[in-house]
């Protein structure tokens, strides 16, 4: 269950949003600029909300009124970026790896293996993320994010980069985590026809107002 | 004929000294720069800009300002240098610490510079990924920010070496020109302009100079380009 009630005022934009997600998949719609992704950096703690409170499964991350705010590398937030966001110094084996330092071992969900398998990473696991295609760094940024042991997976335009055979190579992989892997997620997409293959679950976000929810 | 190339004991003592004092000047002055880059690059906060011309001051400035200045905090006398002198027995003026001394504050804001750029060039955006799986901001800086940016910190290190070893103005009015101490390259260059038949030992120890400079810009290149390669970029 994720509860979130925020407000967030800047210049020319103004956001305004409540929403509660009991379903495990949801899929958050909008134009860009409606605020979606602004929605989802509030969520992760990266931008602060005027005020509001999140809370995830019982556990406040963000309360104005109660001044609790958690860092974002204390949320157990996995993030999934349009641009992949790989970091290029490390192998992708040492991408995926990265959050296991930071998981005690009776934390981690997921064995590296386990999401090797998973997302059919082991002929990348050498390479570097300049030597990846566009599809397979989405790849790894989800295994990345999946052996962070997230409690809420949230994907912010993964697709939005790539060509439409590429979308196809990895929508695959997508569906797959949505339904193989117990972890609630966030899709977040300005396409009606990507999400449709995701979830039925939608949120539509109008000039940074919720305007339904079913 | 390859007599010329033979360096007397003197010359290698020189050589000796300059390369002492260029070494420990950039390990004084490499984290310092470092943090003070980093938080010229990634902080904003009262009295920044204030810090940022301080920082940048000895390169504007004659060099024969700071030494002075040196010489009236840090000499025996200073207003620092007594208790250094008093209570640890540290004297820093016309000591060969001394001029590391005087060789790090001129070659700081050199490393600072090239820091702080290669520092701001990383992608935030990695640093809040890195964030979000679950790593403190301080093991983002060194899993993450360092690494990215240790091409810039290594062309800091070899501008802050070489500026080192060429520093002539703040060593002098700082620490003087005290063979076997403080008397490094440029300084004995200096000394054999200002005798008869001194032109020869200076033009070799000006080719000697050469060669040193243009050795540590080589190696720059090299370990720029290896840095360059272990964070997955290419440049020709």
């Amino acid at each position: 269950m994720i509860e979130v009630q925020v407000r967030l005022k800047r210049k020319h934009f103004e956001l305004d949003a409540s929403l509660q997600l009991s379903q495990r998949v949801t899929a958050i719609y909008g134009p860009s600029g409606a605020g979606k992704s602004t929605l989802l950096s509030i969520i992760a703690g990266i931008t602060q909300p005027d005020s509001g409170r999140i809370v995830i499964d019982g556990e406040c991350l963000f309360d104005s009124q109660a001044r609790i705010n958690k860092p974002i590398h204390q949320r157990k937030i996995g993030l999934v970026f349009q641009e992949g966001r790989l970091f290029p110094h490390l192998t992708v084996e040492h991408n995926l790896s990265y959050a296991l330092n930071f998981t005690p071992v009776k934390n981690q969900q997921f064995q590296l293996k386990q999401i090797v398998a998973l997302l059919e990473l082991e002929a990348l696991l050498k390479q570097r993320p300049h030597q990846l295609s566009g599809g397979e760094k989405q790849r790894v940024a989800l295994g990345r994010a999946l052996l962070s042991s997230p409690r809420l997976l949230m994907l912010d335009e993964p697709l939005a980069s790539l060509d439409d055979r590429l979308k196809n190579q990895i929508l695959p992989f997508l569906k797959l985590v949505s339904t193989e892997i117990n972890i609630p997620m966030i899709y977040i997409s300005h396409s009606k026809k990507e999400i449709m293959q995701i979830t039925d679950n939608l949120v539509d976000i109008q000039h940074g107002k919720v305007n339904y929810q079913l | 004929m390859l007599d010329i190339l033979r360096f007397t004991p003197s010359e290698i003592s020189i050589l000796a000294l300059s390369l002492k004092v260029a070494l420990f000047c950039v390990v004084l002055i490499l984290v310092p720069a470092v943090v003070v880059a980093w938080v010229l690059a990634r902080k904003s906060f009262f009295g920044k800009s204030l810090l940022d011309s301080l920082v940048h001051l000895p390169l504007v400035l004659p060099p024969v300002v700071p030494g002075f200045l040196l010489l009236l905090l840090l000499g025996n006398q200073g207003l620092i240098g007594k208790y250094l002198h008093n209570i640890f027995g540290i004297s820093l003026a016309f000591t060969w610490m001394g001029a590391v001394v005087a060789s790090a504050v001129m070659a700081f804001p050199l490393m600072v510079r090239s820091a702080r750029l290669a520092i701001s060039q990383v992608d935030k955006g990695l640093e809040i990924a890195a964030q979000s799986l679950g790593a403190h901001p301080l093991k983002v800086f060194f899993t993450i920010t360092l690494p990215l940016s240790m091409p810039g910190i290594i062309t800091g290190l070899i501008l802050a070496f070489s500026r080192s070893l060429g520093e002539f103005g703040a060593t002098i009015t700082f620490v003087g020109n005290i063979e076997n101490e403080t008397r490094t390259l440029p300084l004995a260059i200096y000394s054999y302009t200002q005798i008869p038949d001194g032109d020869l030992p200076a033009l070799r120890l000006v080719i000697l100079s050469m060669a040193l400079a243009l050795g540590a810009l080589m190696i720059s290149d090299r370990l720029e380009r290896k840095a360059n390669q272990n964070i997955g970029r290419h440049h020709d």
